[in-house]
């Protein structure tokens, strides 16, 4: 490919998703548009590049976007947003709110594993002191990937990262290799599509916010509008959970870090400060 | 070092979990039968126990039932990994107290993710 094919195309996906391709990432390229070259009847990329540029809307751009998009996932994924949610959100939301009542947005909820795995944390504690009402919504720019999603249909490698045994049984249903999940908790998250390009005006308030693993896929100028966006369709005392490598210091003075819980971020004045049992300092003193 | 034994009637299938608990700091020994699993365990009690289902001489839920009724045998922490890969088996295997259930085939991720699950890694 050309530079300046591989730079139209990188405009292109930067500009419809926020996704940046740099030039290392040109392998990515190839691996992941030669299939859809082919789908199209197109003899390779040069040919396909040509074709957007006369066109740079439409299915086959879109097919271009899909492509391009990274839908790793797994359920309970790095776990300690999941401890956070429990230990400490609940908790802290228990105590000073009056109704528990909450709604939940995931916004790079690609397969699904991540919305599911709060559902079937919030299930395990129905009909318990410690029950909530939650609403949870799941979107995704993958259209793809927002399918298998609502599906709510695993292999058998799907079910087996991050989801302890206990829930693999409970939960889902097996059909040979395939893992489906079961029709109560699947009713439980909605799925939407939604590009965290767009404007959010239409989303409503969420009390909890897990955008994880997808802001590391953009520049700097990007982080910063998304995170302004969020904190817009937050309440002063929500809460919000990134992935593992990727933060707001230094990008927004919105969000601060919760201390003693990593990777979970609170509205600047917004939360309480106190002391609710951090995951990570009990596991640290327990081993 | 926390020592982990690999249970399989497969030489290959003991090799790569070595392989790989080693990888996340393991200390192994290896069994090829529940029979020779549950001597070893009776001089040393390991932390983990990888466990295949189907084995000669003894096979690995009646290894799992006699270890649970030693003396410390509550102790080690025992992940099935095994073909037997439906629900019943699954059910029969906690009922009977393991902690964890590998489905074959396995890999370094599933292995580590299962491992982490029971707070061994
Ligand atoms: C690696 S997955 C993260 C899944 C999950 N949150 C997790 O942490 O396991 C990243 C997801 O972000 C989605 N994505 C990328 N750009 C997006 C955008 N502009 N708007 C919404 N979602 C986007 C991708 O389609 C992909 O499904």
């Amino acid at each position: 490919m050309t530079p300046s094919d591989f730079q139209f195309l990188a405009d292109l996906v930067k500009q419809r998703s926020g996704i940046v391709l740099s030039e290392e990432k040109g392998y990515l390229v190839d691996s992941r548009l030669n299939p859809v070259a082919r789908q199209n009847g197109l003899a390779d990329l040069d040919e396909l590049v040509a074709k957007l540029r006369v066109a740079s809307i439409g299915p086959l751009a879109d097919a271009v976007l899909e492509a391009m998009t990274t839908n790793e996932s797994f359920f309970f994924r790095d776990k300690t947003p999941f401890d956070n949610f429990e230990k400490h959100i609940l908790p802290t939301f228990a105590e000073n709110r009056a109704t528990k009542k909450l709604r939940i947005w995931c916004a790079a909820a690609s397969s699904g594993q991540e919305p599911y795995s709060l559902a079937m944390l919030l299930k395990e504690k129905e009909g318990t002191a410690d029950a909530w009402q939650a609403d949870i919504i799941g979107t995704d720019i993958s259209k793809d990937i927002l399918e298998k999603a609502k599906a709510g249909l695993y292999s058998q490698f799907e079910v087996q990262r991050g989801l302890p045994i206990q829930l693999l049984v409970k939960y889902f249903k097996q059909d040979g290799e395939v893992w489906a999940i079961d029709p109560a908790i699947r009713a439980k998250v909605i799925y939407k599509y939604f590009n965290l390009l767009d404007s959010f005006a239409a989303l409503g308030k969420f009390d909890v916010v897990f955008c994880r693993n997808v802001l590391i896929y953009f520049d700097q100028e990007t982080k910063k509008e998304i995170f302004e966006k969020i904190a817009k369709v937050m309440p002063p005392d929500g809460f919000l959970l990134l992935g593992a490598s990727e933060t707001t210091i230094g990008l927004t003075e919105r969000f601060k870090p919760v201390k003693g819980h990593r990777g979970l971020y609170a509205l600047d004045g917004g939360e309480t400060t106190k002391s609710v049992t951090a995951p990570n300092q009990m596991k640290a003193a327990a081993s | 070092m926390k020592q982990c034994l690999v249970v399989d009637d497969s030489r290959v299938i003991r090799k790569v979990a070595r392989q790989i608990l080693e990888e996340l700091s393991f200390d192994i020994a290896e069994a090829g039968d529940g029979q020779e699993a549950l001597d070893q365990c009776r001089s040393r009690m390991p932390e983990a126990i990888l466990l295949d289902w189907n084995m000669p001489v003894m096979n690995g839920i009646d290894f799992l039932r006699a270890l649970r009724a030693e003396t410390n045998g509550s102790q080690p922490v025992v992940v099935f990994c095994t073909t037997e890969n439906d629900i019943t088996h699954i059910t029969e295997a906690m009922q009977a107290g393991a902690n964890e259930y590998i489905m074959k085939p396995f890999d370094r991720d599933i292995i580590e993710a299962k491992f982490s699950e029971v707070g061994l890694v």
